[in-house]
């Protein structure tokens, strides 16, 4: 069972290097639908001594949340304010996929450091957490496109769940459920953000919104 | 105690039903200055009677404020200055009532009297608050409500201007006032004022007290911590600057008496330090009233000055304290805490009457005034009592403080060595000088203001303030007169408050100052008595002649004019002359080109030497680091979310060093 959740955390891995390096909007919002129904999968196996309903809710709530509902909300964004299909990077992709290297291995250092790694057994999950975690932040700060930062967001919360689900193994329901709905809100939120930011100035280039600082 | 609790809320309830009745100005005024002097009332009984008895009388409730707990305690020195912050209050809030009418159309008068009732009740909170957090929130309520006020006409950008500087000034005064009481509460283990006392090991104790004549003389405004007087009182509506000026900025002194009281027996340094900025503060504080063209703003450098001699008495009293003599110590400190009252009643008379002047004239220019005895001859009387208190001059109440302050400066002055001698030698000094500067420059107001021709239309068609503006007026002024007569009655009365701060019984000394103070009142019975004489025979010397009144400045000029007077800058040349290389007045007076000019002008401008050559090179070199700053303020979102991961990376490294 541990080769298989392994496996899993080198896959989530593995798509974050994934979401650092490819051009294309669409093509970031697919990987990081796989990822959120890795995180489901991953949730099972985490648990398969104690299965409880609660945890198999949990689990398939992050699988259609994360794997679907997500996806095609901000793939609806897409549609709506005419995004342009280009990730817009600040820093380009092959530099961003060293930096992403880069981030693993401080992830493995942090991982190896931080006194959360005895959780469940498993070595990998708190680096490849937070490695997650990092490849959300980096995307928030390294594209452009207002949709990257939504999408960069959700991956950031992708990496708390992974922290939450692994190391802390009774948190209550309700802390779950509330992150789970906080992220829902949040992609809406940023959807009809980003509509209306697009109609207001015809452009969703956050580097361009500067002209509204105080 | 009950009562004082009852008063506070009697005047923060007038305060808030003022608010809601704020679609109906005149309602407004009288629910707010109501409440205000019925709650005044009230309170002024426990704090009579704490005085006369001399017992301390506190009260602890449970509170769940961390690190506070609500006690107040009323002993002889607060109650003594809950005294005039309840007189006045109440007077000013009665002058207001009326004062603030004009305001009627324009202004939400219902949030200006909630205002003035927390900074009544604030006034009164921080005089009797026992405990460090209470203390402090109190101070802030009395900051910000006073901000508002002072913000009352804030359509104009002077007023805009003034209140931010009050604002600021007020809060870096508290920046220092929070590490001196954590100070304290970290070595007494408690935030409690009856822990504090001897808490602290002898190296703390100068850091603390630096600390609080620091923090407490930026509110009281010494010297060269004032910036803020000069500026606010003038643009506060004028019973607010009665208010303040009489009253709030002596809640620094209460502060810094109070602080005292904790920390034991002062070493000579400490004495000579508040000596000096006493004497910096009365010396330089009358001498920038001099060249002011502002009447309230005149008035704000003498509450400057009185604060100085206020700081005076207080170092004579330090100084004899430390030094070991009672009976210096007791008779600086009761002059130091007299002339709190003293300045009190005086200052809110004088600033009642400049703004009748305003209400009247609608200019605060001195140089637009003039002739206002004959329009408004009760404000003029009382204007002039007042001007008269203010200049130390016998038979009126500033004299009384002043003399005691004589007295002690004198009796150490004679006794000791020199190290002692030379610092009261001084202070005999400089107090003659400041009651001499003080005179003239009263009669340079009350002289280019009241007397003479009026120099403007204004002035002309100005008309006697309304009844309910006058009665205030004309009590704060028999006050003067009672105080000035009654001194050997009303300093023994200072002896708990004294005792309260030393530490050793009080009343004997007093006593025997009374004893002088006695024959000062026989000498001042006499003076008058003398003046009604000479009245009586002018007036039986001129029964059978026929008098006539005449132009006052008709000295043979065919074509008299106003303009032919004296200005007030030219009033108080020869002594700004003196005062030169201080004031560094600037004179703009072009050239005349031709042999017959039609037109020239003259004009001279004062402006503060500390505002001009300290702060504001300090505060435009910290806007200029600010502005550098900026640069992490791109308005670019990545770059806000960097600086976030970069702290959480640092404090994650941090952690995990």
């Amino acid at each position: 069972m541990i080769e298989f959740i392994e496996i899993l955390l080198m896959l989530l891995i593995l798509f974050d290097l994934a979401l650092l390096g490819v051009s294309r909007l669409k093509t970031c919002i697919t990987i990081s639908s796989l990822q959120g129904m890795l995180l489901g999968i991953f949730t099972v196996l985490a648990h398969t001594q104690g299965l409880t309903l609660r945890i198999a809710l949990i689990a398939a709530a992050a699988f259609v949340l994360k794997g679907f509902l997500f996806p095609r909300l901000l793939g609806r964004s897409i549609r709506e304010a005419s995004v342009s299909l280009e990730l817009e990077p600040y820093i380009g992709y092959i530099p961003s996929v060293i930096a992403g290297l880069a981030l693993l291995g401080a992830s493995l250092w942090l991982g190896a450091k931080l006194p959360l790694s005895s959780a469940i057994g498993i070595p990998l999950v708190v680096p490849a957490a937070l490695m997650t975690f990092f490849t959300g932040l980096f995307l928030i700060i390294a594209r452009k496109n207002a949709l990257t930062q939504c999408l960069g967001y959700i991956i950031v919360e992708n990496g708390i769940y992974i922290i939450g689900v692994a190391s802390v193994v009774e948190i209550p329901m309700l802390v779950e459920l509330g992150i789970l709905l906080d992220a829902s809100v949040a992609v809406l939120v940023m959807g009809v953000a980003i509509y209306h930011i697009n109609r207001e100035f015809d452009h969703i280039e956050t580097d361009r919104l500067d002209t509204l600082k105080g | 105690m009950s009562l004082l609790l009852l008063s506070l809320a009697v005047i923060i309830a007038g305060g808030c039903a003022a608010l809601f009745a704020w679609n109906k100005p005149g309602l407004a005024g009288c629910i707010g200055a109501g409440g205000t002097v019925l709650g005044c009332a009230l309170g002024i009984i426990p704090a009579l009677a704490v005085l006369l008895q001399g017992t301390t009388r506190s009260l602890r409730c449970a509170w769940s404020m961390p690190c506070g707990s609500f006690i107040i305690e009323l002993d002889a020195l607060s109650a003594f200055f809950l005294l005039p912050v309840f007189m006045l209050s109440a007077l000013a809030a009665v002058y207001g009532g009326r004062y603030l009418l004009k305001y009627k159309e324009i202004k939400r008068l219902g949030f200006v009297w909630f205002c003035y009732a927390v900074l009544v009740a604030s006034m009164a909170l921080v005089c009797v608050a026992a405990n460090a957090v209470l203390f402090l929130l109190a101070w802030e309520a009395m900051a910000l409500s006073s901000f508002f006020l002072v913000a009352f006409e804030n359509e104009k950008s002077t007023v805009r201007r003034a209140s931010w500087i009050y604002m600021v000034a007020t809060h870096l005064g508290t920046a220092c006032l929070l590490p001196m009481f954590l100070l304290f509460g970290s070595r007494a283990g408690s935030l409690d004022f009856d822990r504090f006392a001897g808490c602290l090991p002898p190296q703390l104790t100068g850091i603390c007290f630096v600390l609080a004549l620091i923090g407490f003389g930026t509110k009281a405004g010494i010297i060269p911590f004032h910036v803020w007087l000069p500026e606010a009182h003038p643009a506060a509506p004028s019973h607010v600057s009665a208010l303040m000026s009489g009253i709030m900025i002596k809640t620094g002194i209460y502060g810094i008496i109070r602080t005292l009281t904790f920390l034991g027996t002062p070493p000579l340094w400490w004495g000579w330090l508040v000596l000096a900025a006493g004497i910096v503060s009365g010396v330089l504080g009358v001498v920038y009233a001099l060249a002011q063209h502002d009447l309230k703003g005149l008035l704000a450098y003498h509450s400057v000055e009185n604060i100085g001699i206020i700081m005076m008495g207080l170092g004579v009293g330090m100084i004899g304290w430390s030094a070991g003599m009672p009976a210096v110590a007791i008779l600086g400190m009761a002059g130091g805490l007299f002339h709190v009252l003293n300045h009190a009643l005086f200052k809110g008379l004088l600033f009642l009457g400049a703004g009748a002047v305003y209400q009247a004239s609608h200019t605060r220019e001195i140089d637009l005034l003039g002739g206002l005895i004959r329009k408004m001859p009760v404000t003029a009387c009382c204007f002039l009592i007042g001007a008269i208190a203010i200049s130390g001059l016998p038979p009126l109440n500033g004299f009384i403080s002043e003399f005691l302050i004589y007295l002690a400066s004198l009796r150490g002055a004679t006794a000791m060595d020199a190290d002692v001698a030379i610092p009261l030698f001084l202070a005999v000094g400089s107090l003659a000088l400041i009651g001499g500067l003080a005179a003239a420059c009263f009669a340079k107001a009350f002289g280019i203001v009241f007397l003479g021709e009026p120099r403007s239309q204004e002035a002309a068609h100005a008309g006697e303030a309304k009844p309910l503006m006058l009665v205030p007026m004309l009590v704060l002024a028999a006050a003067c007169i009672a105080v000035g007569f009654l001194g050997m009655v009303a300093v023994p009365a200072l002896s708990g408050a004294v005792s309260d701060i030393l530490g050793f019984n009080a009343a004997p000394e007093l006593k025997a100052a009374a004893g002088c103070l006695r024959s000062i009142t026989i000498v001042s019975v006499a003076l008058l008595l003398l003046i009604a004489l000479a009245a009586w025979l002018r007036r039986v010397l001129l029964s059978g002649r026929r008098v006539e009144s005449a132009v006052t400045w008709d000295c043979g000029y065919s074509a008299p004019t106003a303009r032919m007077q004296y200005s007030a800058s030219s009033f108080a040349q020869p002594i700004t002359a003196l005062f030169r290389s201080v004031l560094r007045t600037s004179e703009h007076a072009p050239a005349v080109q031709e042999y017959f000019p039609e037109a020239g002008s003259f004009e001279t401008h004062t402006p503060d030497a500390c505002f001009e050559k300290a702060y504001r090179p300090l505060f435009e070199g910290l806007r200029r680091l600010c502005g550098r700053c900026v640069v992490l303020q791109h308005g670019n979102i990545h770059l806000y979310v960097l600086y976030i991961v970069i702290t959480l990376v640092g404090l994650l490294a941090w952690q995990m060093r």
